[in-house]
């Protein structure tokens, strides 16, 4: 399968999302450039995490308007796989291909640390080779995660089962104290309706080597990578 | 357009008193009426001013550091440019140094540390480097000062705000509270990079004719003079000061380090140098200064963000993210290409000159010209007086028969985990993406951080220390243990050192006293560097660290950098499992003076620091490294602040996962105070695995390193038999919150 990892002015862990792709996962990825036009067929697109355009501005707001963001939409539209880390769920967002936004941390600090995610639904490409109720040790960094929708939105989430991820504690109880960051109903990752768009806060990225405390991460990359292979077995 | 907003400009004449609010007195004004054979105009005064600072110049400390051993086998490149660059194998180097932040800090907490973790970053980078990992060593005043939560939030906040937004991990570091610091905060910031040993720039001007060139941010109106307010020490008016702190763009920053990197790919450059402290004024005549040439700028030529700027102002603008570089004739077009594609400017300003001076013109006509010698190298140099101060003798008085022992040792232990000093640290460093580029092995918290280096075996081990009470008690002492310390951190991770960075916070060195404190400090770094073997590949310097002529204690900082030849191998502090043995290399002595303990339960800033034998450091040290390289060790942690009581329940509550007891016996001839809290120094406390005892016992012997078996881990209490048993959930709970309890 073919990943292209897109780097915005400002994006820090581009480079890192690649490096896990490549060199613990073994996949074939390439580099795109934010201010091309997204030319070649790619079966997952990831927008990463950092600090696009700075985030001065609502993180992510500047960004769905590089000129690349048109061809991601596109994309989408036709189905293709696009994973939104951080920032890059920021970006999807606002660029209307997620619902819902995220905003400032309940306790208004950036915050680094490992966090427990229970899987919610694993009837999508990203948590297809994942049991339900599984845990996933895996960091979060961020200063604006806090994940909000309006009551409306929240139900269609529910009723379309398009939360894949809750914060949880150790034991896989979506407690107050594991919430890290004031999230809605502990959300840490959501897709879109057709279930080809998934953005998550954490950062499995930065787990996906044992030496680095977890490569739990490595789990959600190798579930997208299962699911195209099997699409393209089921297709072709 | 900035070119329409050009003025006139018209020198204001050069009065007496306007030389003297230039922080030059007579004698300098003196040198600089020799050095041009004419009096300077207001702009050239200016360029004096702030090259001549104590900041730029460094002429009160030249004389010292030139004794500290700067020489080693893998040592790329010693002091005097951006950063030390040290050879790791692979084809590869590292290239380090750390820098102080700290008047601008406390003025303005959340732009000075940026702009503070900003600078050490491009230092880091001009060389060719990709940062890879950061460090902060941070002192505050007593914690229940009224303006220390809002400078430690502050400074948190900003060191975040522009390390995270970079992409560069701040892998751990230090903080200490102490009331000495109340009004003069320390803000030390290291950065290390990897760089291919072959492809290293630096800051060098060469070759008549060749363009000099101006990248990255516009220039702009702040932190002019903030090399000369770094200079000068703080009274009343400090917060009028504000406007000399420079405002950081972490944005621009990441753009101008992933272009410069793009750019350093190719052969275009000669060499290039960040704008730091001084900005356009000592990048230029450093850079010419290196490669003895000279340099002619035009300034109307620099991109301005505001209208109307002088001559004098562009000169010494710290606007903050920006580059000098000298390309090689025909380049500037392909390095215009780099930097357009990032959208940052890259103008040509200027041209490398065969006449030793800085040229500088606006609009065609000359505004100033300077001999680049008399910036540089022949700037003044001051052997200042020195004096043992007066109370040092009654500082070191320390007689413990008059402190009485305390009855609950278990209650003093919790007192001292909870300190600000012991309590977990968490509450600042979760704030800092510890993550970003994957290699991050051990983050903060430990005795030092560890990094991988993809594509090789290999690790590198990360620390910055000092201990400032030391310093103060015996400045000589202080100095060599703030080395061997973090030496010893290094290798309680299994890394070998292969160099080290310092800043150098002091007092102002016009008190002979404090002129006193430096010159021992630097000889005890000195000595410990020799026996331990260490370079001191860069540095810095910052004086005039006080307030109303109240200098804060000697406060060196050492940023030390080991490596692991194969990281897989790293132990951690923290205990792994029951039933492994806890033993203790070195050996602990009745030294209570200068200690935590005697500070936190008796108030006490007294006595003399621990004594240090360097020959058993380095092999205590060594005889850690080859347990670990051998795979021997459980753990190992360093026995420092709070003595073997605090460092046994750091093994127990420190690590990520649940904590776990442990159980230890010893009967030193010594107080039980001092058997749990002193500071003796070459200790390590390790776990080690039953069956592997035997083998250390042996490894112990040949570097003729005490060992001794204190009891073993387990169960969910820290029991020290017979003074002391405590839960260790109980410990973890008041270690975890001490700090954020009083910071909330």
């Amino acid at each position: 399968m073919r990943w292209g990892v897109i780097t915005f002015p400002g994006s820090c862990d581009d480079q890192d999302v690649v490096d896990a792709l490549k060199l613990d996962l073994k996949q074939s990825v390439e580099q795109l450039w934010h201010k091309d036009e997204l030319r070649g067929e790619f079966d997952c697109l990831v927008l990463p995490g950092g600090f696009s355009y700075g985030d001065y501005l609502r993180c992510g707001a500047m960004a769905r308007f590089s000129p690349i963001m048109s061809g991601v939409v596109e994309h989408a539209r036709r189905g293709g796989l696009v994973l939104g880390i951080c920032n890059g769920f920021q970006i999807l967002c606002e660029v209307g291909l997620l619902p819902g936004a995220l905003v400032r941390n309940v306790g208004l600090q950036f915050i680094c640390q490992p966090v427990y995610l229970r899987v919610e639904e694993n009837d999508s490409p990203f948590t297809a080779n994942l049991k339900k109720g599984q845990l996933l040790k895996i960091p979060i960094k961020h200063g604006e995660g806090c994940y909000f929708a309006d009551a409306d939105t929240l139900e269609r989430l529910h009723k379309n089962r398009q939360i894949l991820l809750y914060y949880v504690d150790a034991k896989g109880k979506a407690t107050a104290a594991a919430n890290p960051n004031g999230s809605l109903e502990n959300i840490a990752g959501v897709c879109n309706e057709e279930r080809n768009v998934f953005g998550l806060m954490p950062h499995p990225e930065d787990a996906c080597n044992k030496l680095l405390g977890s490569d739990d991460g490595a789990k959600l990359f190798l579930s997208i990578a299962a699911a195209v292979v099997e699409g393209t077995k089921r297709h072709g | 357009m900035a070119e329409a907003g050009h003025k006139k400009f018209t020198q204001p004449a050069v009065t007496p008193e306007l030389v003297a609010s230039h922080g030059l007195n007579a004698e300098e004004y003196g040198k600089i009426l020799e050095f041009l054979g004419r009096e300077p105009n207001y702009t050239e005064l200016g360029v004096f001013s702030v090259m001549w600072s104590e900041h730029c110049s460094y002429k009160s400390s030249r004389v010292y550091l030139k004794n500290l051993p700067t020489e080693g086998p893998y040592v790329l490149q010693g002091p005097g440019e951006n950063a030390g660059v040290v050879d790791i194998g692979d084809g590869l180097a590292v290239a380090f140094k750390m820098e102080s932040h700290n008047h601008p800090s406390f003025i303005e907490p959340y732009q000075g540390a940026a702009t503070g973790v900003g600078g050490i970053l491009r230092d880091i980078f001009t060389m060719g480097a990709r940062p890879i990992a950061s460090l902060n060593s941070l002192r505050f005043g007593a914690i229940d000062h009224p303006r220390t939560r809002y400078l430690v939030a502050g400074v948190v906040a900003g060191i975040g705000g522009y390390g995270n937004c970079i992409g560069v991990p701040t892998v751990g570091g230090e903080c200490y509270f102490d009331a000495c610091y109340n009004a003069n905060i320390l803000v030390n910031a290291f950065t290390l990079g990897l760089v291919d040993k072959n492809r290293i720039f630096t800051g060098l001007a060469q070759g008549i004719g060749n363009p000099v060139m101006y990248v990255g941010s516009k220039t702009g109106r702040d932190g002019i003079h903030g090399a000369t307010m770094a200079s000068e020490s703080f009274s009343e008016e400090k917060e009028q000061r504000r406007p000399t702190v420079q405002v950081g763009d972490p944005f621009t920053e990441k753009l101008l380090l992933e272009a410069c990197l793009e750019l350093f790919q190719h052969d275009y450059i000669i060499g290039i140098q960040d704008m730091g402290a001084a900005g356009l004024t000592s990048s230029s005549t450093e850079m010419a200064g290196r490669g003895g040439c000279g340099i002619e700028l035009d300034l109307s030529k620099v991109p301005m963000r505001e209208t109307g700027m002088t001559p004098y102002e562009i000169l010494l603008s710290e606007s903050q993210e920006r580059m000098l570089l000298v390309a090689k004739q025909g380049c500037e077009g392909a390095i215009k290409r780099i930097f357009d594609k990032w959208d940052l400017d890259a103008v040509v300003i200027g041209r490398v000159t065969d006449d030793q001076q800085i040229r500088t013109l606006w609009d065609g006509e000359e505004v100033a010209c300077m001999p680049i010698r008399a910036l540089t190298k022949e700037a003044p140099a001051y052997h200042r007086p020195t004096a043992r101060p007066a109370y040092q003798d009654q500082v070191q008085q320390l007689d413990l028969a008059n402190i009485p022992e305390p009855k609950d040792f278990g209650a003093v232990l919790k007192q001292l985990l909870a300190s600000p000093n012991l309590a977990s640290k968490e509450w600042i460093y979760r704030q800092y993406d510890q993550f970003v580029r994957t290699n991050t092995i051990i983050a903060a918290g430990a005795d030092a951080a560890v990094i991988r280096i993809k594509g090789t075996e290999k690790g590198l081990a990360l620390v910055a220390d000092g201990n400032s009470r030391y310093c103060y008690l015996d400045p000589y002492v202080g100095g060599a243990l703030a080395v061997a310390e973090a030496a010893r951190n290094l290798a309680c991770v299994g890394a070998r050192p292969v160099g080290l960075t310092d800043c150098l916070n002091f007092g102002s060195p016009e008190n002979p006293e404090v002129m006193w404190q430096f010159a021992e400090v630097i000889h005890g770094m000195r000595d410990a560097c020799l026996a331990l073997h260490i370079p001191v590949v860069s540095g810095n310097v910052s004086f005039y660290n006080e307030t109303d002529g109240v200098p804060i204690h000697p406060t060196p900082t050492i940023g030390m950098v080991g490596l692991l030849e194969k990281v897989e191998r790293v132990v951690t502090p923290w205990f792994k499992t029951a039933g492994d043995i806890v033993a203790l290399l070195g050996r602990t002595r009745e030294e209570l003076g200068g200690s935590e303990y005697l500070k936190t339960i008796h108030g006490l800033t007294r006595g003399t620091p621990p004594w240090i034998d360097l020959k058993l450091e380095l092999a205590v040290q060594t005889c850690c490294i080859e347990a670990i390289e051998q795979g021997l060790l459980q753990s190992a942690h360093d026995v420092a602040d709070g003595g073997l009581a605090v460092a046994l329940a750091e093994c127990c509550i420190g690590g990520p996962d649940k904590p776990i007891g442990a159980r230890v016996e010893t009967h030193e001839m010594i107080r039980a105070d001092a058997l749990l809290f002193s500071e003796s120094q070459s200790r390590i406390l390790v776990s080690v695995k039953e069956n592997n005892l035997e083998r250390l016992q042996e490894l112990a012997e040949q570097h003729h390193v005490p060992l001794l078996a204190l009891g073993t881990v387990g169960g969910g209490r820290l029991a020290f038999q017979p003074l002391l048993q405590l839960p260790v959930e109980e410990l973890r709970g008041i270690w975890s919150n001490g700090l954020t309890a009083q910071l909330e």
